[in-house]
């Protein structure tokens, strides 16, 4: 860390977002609000099948449909544009934006028609006759793994995309060793994000210039390169407008099968093109669902309630096609071992395809499910060994006095305090108390039961686990950016290189700018450039950027400081290294001084005074690399991220035995990310990340019946949490700054989510098992509660 | 079919197919596009406006059926370009949003709870929001926001000496 010694003017204070204005005025500017003239519309025609052969489509009722332009099938597209990427070295999966020959989902896209409206789309898709030859399918993960089982894609020879084995540090010495081990399975369900804006791209071909314009509500990495490969057209030919606003995403608005969609057909019918999906479409075939995921975890532990060694096989499932989902395997290898001194780890990773619709990056990129199986195993050590649940997690803490702190995996933690966030949440809650107000509820005869997960948010968005999953892959670096620009009046315009979907990255920027120059951020322009005027960005994934965004308008803003300090030392003719800045001004060893508008003045019109050798004008730019990060995996292991922020949550069930239904009494969350840049922005994303995590334990799944139909099709079918089941949650703070980061900041944009559904799981756990009973696989549905008590009770009964 | 509107105290005609929902017709025909799609089918929320100052989902109902009514959208709700109303304003000082999208069905859904009830309880104001799903903030800082909307409001009245304190 190289923060100020100075104490912080606007880090850490409670400023307010600048982004809400425009929100709380209805004046954001989202894709759906974007028209261009002469828009046409598409709406897509679905498979009813989870696996059949297209014999043939008729589209000529369609086509002959009011308003009607084209109807293009998969075969067209296929003809015309390269198979979207695979992040997995598997070439023979090929993935188009509409089905080619066979679809491989219920909902998937198979055909696309275009007219002058949305609803004269959607009437004349209905028209759309597609003649199928069903074929065999299959939805249940360990199925699609059997040799009898059928093929997703016939061509790859088995569905499996990935099945590798990683042994860090004596796995078998250690279970031998060890005095106890005890093993499980635990599932995750199939749930995502689902933001309430929809995934839509708008676009636009200008057949003179050549150029493709985009605007999409996009949260992802190296978007244009993928169009533009997909398209076959130059990078510098697509031009994506980043000054939109993205109505929610946590990981899953990727959208490059619509961009690819829309695009053709804005370049092959010379007019602009807009694809918003409808619900149905987003839940369906927008692919963006989540990890689903089996976990078989053996654990090895000693008497006195240490865990030495951790064996976990994570089979996920997929759904139809291979696009960068399989890597969310690969990223909690960074913090496989959670907060827990564990010694040595084999982490089996295998990716599956069955048919259902494709999984996308999600909140955490599939750390959230890893902590809720490692929570589950040190829940399951304290049951067996008749320990406090607490205790297990305090006797294996990493020390404070530990860190930097590796992993048997390869990763190097950072700093963190485990035992004083434990013991401050402990103190909040009163945990003697809590267990004293459990046991009167068990004594009205409810069910009630506590709930504890201690968990790390890995932050700073890298992508080492590419490399380490594909020998193809290359990558070491996962830069962002920032330029920042003094105009000729002395104001700050500074720039950021992505969309946002809510974080508040603006207020980020401004604040981080505000604090290097010593300037009020209210007066620092945040622009967006289109990304053919921007610099690398990696977009907001991966909690990376309070460290990556904030580090490179940091670095720039030293830069800049740099060179008003050289300006105003020449001036009043003194050395550069003698002369300090301060708040705008340029003073020398003996208190002469030359402010901000005449240091501006200077650099913009008065050549003449600059230091021998400078150009004039005021700008700086930073591109940043992952601090951490440059090399490749050795051995299976890599430094993952850089940052590990670290979570404690603390909370009380109370269920009605008849209803089944579950209700939080009482929520802590114990909330270590360093230093703060934005209080509200971290409060909001922990309450947030909470109630998304809520979400993934009770009510969220997409659920699919043998048949391979998803019955969850509808916000009727798929439960988001309202205000109603959301509890007031309590934070408690600590900061450990990090040493990597330029204020001692680490990420918070998955924070909550990452320990949540562990937490209540445990919880809900705790309140049955008396009965003889648990829940291991999320979501622990009100229904299942209800049952599973009711047959217990009366087993109870009986005995 | 021709319907006229009256939308933030403006008459507006407009000329739509019969099966258009009040939703499209405000986004597409008067441009007005502060009211948000977000399901289509009446759960989220995001589609909120008031007519005759109840909160009602602009695609549940019909442009048609809104002939006579008044409705206001989240534009309707600002006292002049550029300044926020005191709820607005609210949401800005506890940072009760993300992404947005949720926010202006979210704010006219709180408007009208504050219209009928100035003293509203915690669970009166987490009643009222049950209907609009935020998926960004987890509704603490929107209730937070709206609870310190009512005390300003509340206090907005009092003697100038008792609001200072």
């Amino acid at each position: 860390m190289n923060a100020p010694s100075k104490p912080f003017r606007f880090v850490s204070s409670n400023r307010r977002v600048r982004e809400d204005r425009r929100f709380v005025a209805g004046k954001g500017r989202y894709v759906a609000d974007i028209v261009l003239p002469d828009m046409l519309h598409v709406a897509l025609v679905a498979s009813q099948y989870p696996a059949a052969r297209i014999v043939s489509i008729d589209s000529s009722q369609a086509l002959a449909a009011d308003g009607v332009h084209a109807v293009l099938t998969g075969e067209d597209l296929a003809a015309a544009t390269d198979p979207l990427m695979n992040g997995l070295d598997t070439p023979r999966v090929k993935r188009y934006p509409l089905a080619v020959d066979q679809a491989r989902y219920s909902g998937e896209w198979v055909a696309a028609v275009v007219a002058d409206s949305r609803a004269l789309a959607e009437d004349a898709a209905e028209l759309v006759r597609v003649d199928y030859d069903p074929v065999a399918h299959v939805v249940d993960v360990e199925e699609a793994m059997g040799s009898g089982s059928p093929l997703v894609h016939p061509a790859h020879g088995t569905n499996v995309l990935l099945d590798k084995t990683f042994n860090w540090g004596e796995v078998d010495r250690h279970f031998s060793e060890a005095a106890h081990q005890l093993d499980f399975r635990v599932t995750w369900g199939r749930n995502s994000t689902v933001p309430i804006e929809t995934f839509g791209v708008v676009a636009q071909w200008d057949p003179w210039a050549e150029m493709l314009d985009v605007w999409a509500s996009i949260q992802m990495p190296k978007y244009s390169d993928q169009i533009a490969r997909a398209l076959r057209i130059p990078l510098n030919k697509v031009r994506v407008h980043q000054d939109v606003d993205v109505g929610g995403s946590y990981g899953v608005k990727r959208g490059i099968k619509h961009t690819v969609l829309a695009a053709h057909l804005a370049r092959t019918l010379g007019r602009p093109v807009r694809l918003i999906e409808d619900r149905l479409e987003n839940m369906r075939a927008g692919d963006a669902h989540g990890p689903e995921r089996i976990f078989d975890v053996s654990v090895a532990y000693e008497t006195d309630g240490r865990i030495r060694s951790m064996k976990m096989r994570a089979t996920d499932n997929v759904g139809a096609y291979a696009g960068r989902a399989p890597f969310q395997l690969g990223k909690p290898i960074g913090a496989i071992v959670g907060p827990y001194r564990i010694e040595s780890v084999r982490y089996q990773a295998r990716s599956v395809m069955t048919n259902k619709t494709v999984q996308e990056a999600v909140r955490g990129f599939g750390q959230s499910p890893t902590n809720y199986a490692i929570e589950t195993a040190v829940d399951k050590v304290a049951a067996a060994l008749g320990m406090d649940r607490l205790e297990v997690r305090r006797r294996n803490f990493i020390e404070s006095d530990q860190f930097p702190y590796l992993i048997p995996s390869g990763t190097r933690y950072d700093s963190g305090d485990y035992h004083t966030v434990a013991r401050k949440v402990v103190d909040a809650i009163d945990y003697k108390a809590l267990i004293e107000e459990r046991d009167r509820l068990r004594g009205e005869g409810l069910l009630a039961g506590i709930g504890i997960a201690s968990c790390l948010e890995p932050s700073g968005g890298n992508s080492s686990f590419e490399p380490l999953l594909n020998e193809k892959n290359e990558t070491t670096t996962w830069m962002d950016s920032c330029r920042i620009n003094v105009d000729g009046l002395g104001y700050v315009t500074a720039t950021i290189h992505t969309t946002s979907a809510g974080q508040g990255h603006e207020t980020l920027t401004s604040t981080v700018l505000g604090e290097v120059l010593e300037i009020d951020p209210e007066r620092i322009q945040i622009v967006r450039p289109d990304t053919l005027s921007s610099l690398p960005s990696n977009s907001p994934v991966g909690s990376r950027m309070a460290i990556m965004l904030g580090g490179a308008a940091f670095k720039a803003a030293e830069k800049l400081k740099q060179q008003l300090v050289a300006i105003g030392a020449h001036r009043l003719g003194c050395e550069a290294d003698d002369a300090r800045y301060e708040a705008g001004a340029v003073i020398a060893p003996d208190g002469k001084r030359i402010e901000w508008a005449e240091l501006v003045n200077i650099a913009h019109r008065r050549y003449h005074d600059l230091p021998p050798g400078m150009t004039p004008g005021l700008e700086a730019t930073h591109i940043m690399q992952v601090p951490t990060g440059g090399k490749l995996p050795e051995d299976g292991r890599v430094q993952m991220y850089p940052c590990h922020s670290f979570e404690f949550h603390m909370l009380l069930v109370a269920i009605d035995p008849v209803l089944g239904k579950p209700e939080i009494r009482r929520y802590v969350i114990g909330h270590d990310c360093g230093t703060v840049i934005n209080p509200h922005i971290v409060k909001g994303m922990t309450l947030g990340g909470i109630a998304h995590g809520l979400g993934a334990a009770l009510l969220e799944e997409f659920a699919y019946d043998a048949e391979g139909q998803l019955l969850a099709q509808s916000f009727m079918d798929y439960l988001l949490p309202s205000s109603h089941e959301v509890p007031h949650v309590e934070i408690v703070h600590h900061c450990t700054p990090s040493p990597f980061t330029v204020f001692g900041q680490k990420g918070s944009g998955e924070s909550g989510y990452l320990g949540a559904p562990a937490a209540i799981s445990g919880a809900i756990n705790d309140a049955v098992r008396h009965l003889g009973i648990g829940f291991h696989s999320l979501p622990i549905r009100i229904s299942a509660i209800g049952d599973t008590v009711a047959e217990a009770s009366d087993t109870l009964k009986k005995d | 079919m021709k319907v006229e509107l009256n939308v933030n105290d403006r008459m507006v005609e407009i000329d739509v197919e019969p099966r258009k929902t009040l939703l499209d017709a405000l986004r597409d025909d008067l441009r007005l596009t502060g009211t948000h799609t977000g399901c289509e089918h009446g759960v989220c929320g995001a589609c909120t406006v008031l007519v005759d100052g109840a909160p009602v989902r602009a695609c549940l109902m019909l442009a048609v059926q809104s002939d006579g009514h008044e409705i206001t959208t989240i534009e309707g709700l600002a006292p002049a370009p550029g300044e926020l109303s005191v709820l607005q304003d609210a949401f800005c000082e506890t940072h009760g949003m993300q992404c947005g999208y949720c926010t202006p069905g979210m704010i006219l859904t709180a408007h009208a709870l504050l219209q009928k009830n100035v003293t509203p309880s915690r669970e009166e104001i987490v009643d009222a929001i049950s209907g609009n799903i935020c998926r960004c903030t987890g509704y603490g800082q929107i209730v937070e926001a709206i609870e310190f909307a009512a005390e300003r409001l509340a206090r907005a009245n009092e003697p100038r000496a008792a609001a200072a304190e």
